[in-house]
């Protein structure tokens, strides 16, 4: 084979895996000022799986995502979701970002965040009807948040703001839920609930993707692993991708060799 | 004070006030959620050499030359302020302070040296507008407001900021939803397809729009109060939104009606002769109201607030 040859070839294989991926990126690159922060990523996400983006503090785990969606303009690369445009594709993706990015001083009611998820369906101005506030109390139960409706969202906990946002992508009945960090800062309870209603999702045959911080639980929650370090590291199974070697090529002398080994069997 | 005086004298110049306080609260909401409350001063401050530069060409006071020179000092505002930012690595908000300041600056210097006497365009205007000369002298009375003849004379700031005030309030009411999702989160805002962008753009036209259309009324020293004042102090009487936004509009007719009131009664009820500036005292009945708001107000636990369970 020529080098053309093989690299059409290779070219239509990337295809043909891209063509049944609930999300497809390709050579995603980002960057902030000089240095890039996501360079040439390829990633391909299988429907119906549970994926966390892993990889060190600045590996582009949060841009990476953020350029998926088009929130952060990339320099490069195009990404696509169950094989359309992202821009096409706007009402089957739920996106949560991180709870840290908002003003939680906001003049808003927790069940009103619930009923932003609802914005694609209501539009400019249709009319906000009640069955549309019982879908979002419906998502608020589901988190188990319903008590806390009519609160002041600046008056939730870390823990019940993020199940709060959670609640808000439930709303929006996506078939691929995007999370940044989902666990950052919460108690033992809402990482419970959260991770049950991502089961749960998963069980229904939605795709979930999701930013995490803490190894140790990494096998426990996900199927799929995904290590970044501004490029990928290594993508596949909990198995295949998550190795004391791959590991330690993401996060290099920052981890101790014996905690990695011990996390990467799940010990 | 009810009477044909009120009405020639008092009405045009209150409801002139007060559509003109409606109109840079609406918008003002929205910039003080987005930590943009400055924009509106931002806007007042530039836009003075840009209207009274379409004043020197044009040599009349118009709408139209108006809001183009003032578009034109804007745009000249944001490449000097790129220019200051890049060449100098200066932070932005030292490149928007300096640019802001002497660019009103620049404009009161030439309406200083430019002749302006026949026009109601100079410092004192620049800054306290002509609130009190916006009078309807063909009114004899409530009657005159089904006076065809009599209507034609109203002053013509009435139903230019009339306008004004519809257009900004449509903007507010159409882009309730969007506005209302991207000014608190952004990132998911834009996952939704919402073009923040263009919408944050549009947010700052429109407060622009009014504070050009206030300037000339009222002045900038009304603008900069009420862009801020009101949904401020609203804030600390609501969590809802909605509630702010009716609260907002409320403490600005409150500061225009009672501020003209006190403007031109307060002094005489005090024993002084003269009446005072009613742009000053509008302005400073609404400082007023959010003093009171943030020592009484129902809502100003903000963040910090012990969170249950």
């Amino acid at each position: 084979m020529t080098p053309l040859e093989l690299a059409t070839s290779n070219g239509a294989r990337l295809q043909n895996a891209h063509a049944g991926a609930a999300l497809a990126i390709r050579g995603m690159t980002v960057s902030y000022g000089q240095k890039p922060a996501v360079f040439s990523v390829d990633m391909s996400v299988p429907v119906g799986s549970m994926t966390a983006i892993i990889g060190p503090n600045g590996a582009g785990k949060s841009t990476l995502l953020k350029a998926a969606l088009g929130v952060i303009k990339p320099l490069a690369g195009t990404a696509t979701v169950f094989g359309q445009p992202v821009a096409d594709a706007r009402a089957r993706i739920a996106y949560v970002p991180q709870r840290a990015s908002v003003d939680w001083d906001f003049p808003t009611r927790v069940l009103d965040v619930v009923l932003m998820g609802l914005y694609r369906e209501l539009g400019l101005l249709g009319r906000l009807r009640g069955t549309h506030k019982a879908k979002a109390m419906d998502c608020l139960a589901r988190v188990g948040m319903q008590d806390f409706a009519s609160r002041q969202i600046g008056q939730l906990s870390g823990g019940q703001q993020q199940r709060v946002f959670l609640a808000r992508a439930l709303a929006q009945n996506a078939d691929l839920y995007l999370l940044d960090e989902p666990f950052a800062g919460v108690d033992a309870a809402t990482e419970k609930a959260i991770i049950d209603v991502l089961k749960s999702l998963r069980a229904e045959g939605k795709t979930v993707v999701a930013v995490h911080h803490d190894l140790s639980t990494v096998a426990d929650y996900f199927d799929r692993v995904f290590l970044i370090n501004t490029t990928r590291v290594a993508e596949g199974t909990v198995e295949e991708a998550f190795t004391p070697q791959t590991l330690q090529e993401a996060y290099g002398g920052r981890l101790a060799t014996g905690q990695l080994g011990q996390t990467a069997l799940g010990a | 004070m009810m009477g044909e005086e009120f009405v020639a004298l008092s009405l045009t110049p209150i409801l002139i006030g007060t559509l003109a306080a409606i109109a840079c609260a609406l918008p003002g909401n929205f910039l003080l959620l987005r930590r943009q409350a400055l924009i509106g001063d931002a806007i007042s401050h530039v836009v003075l050499p840009g209207i009274v530069v379409a004043f020197l060409i044009t040599g009349v006071v118009a709408a139209v030359p108006m809001m183009l020179g003032a578009a034109g000092a804007a745009v000249v505002a944001v490449v000097m302020i790129e220019a200051i930012r890049r060449l100098g690595k200066i932070e932005p908000g030292a490149a928007m302070g300096v640019t802001f300041t002497a660019m009103f600056a620049g404009g009161v210097l030439l309406l200083e040296q430019s002749d302006t006497s026949t026009v109601h365009l100079d410092v004192e205007h620049a800054l306290f507008g002509n609130l009190e000369s916006l009078i309807w002298l063909d009114a004899t009375g409530w009657s005159s407001l089904w006076d065809r003849d009599a209507l034609a004379y109203l002053p013509v700031e009435l139903p230019r900021l009339l306008a004004v005030l519809i257009v900004v309030a449509l903007f507010t009411w159409i882009y309730w939803r969007p506005l209302k999702l991207s000014t608190f989160d952004e990132g998911f805002a834009q996952s939704m397809g919402i073009r923040t962008g263009p919408l944050g753009f549009a947010l700052v036209i429109v407060a622009a729009l009014a504070a050009v259309a206030a300037f000339d009324a009222v002045g900038s020293i009304i603008v900069i109060a009420m862009f801020i004042c009101p949904p401020a102090a609203a804030r600390l009487m609501t969590n809802s939104l909605g509630a702010q936004v009716a609260w907002s509009v409320l403490f600005a007719t409150l500061s225009a009606v009672l501020g003209y009131v006190f403007a031109g009664y307060g002094p005489i009820w005090l024993g002084a002769n003269n009446a005072v500036s009613a742009a000053g005292m509008i302005a400073a009945v609404s400082g007023v109201i959010l003093a009171i708001t943030a020592v009484a107000g129902p809502c100003r636990s903000r963040s910090g607030a012990p969170a249950e369970g």
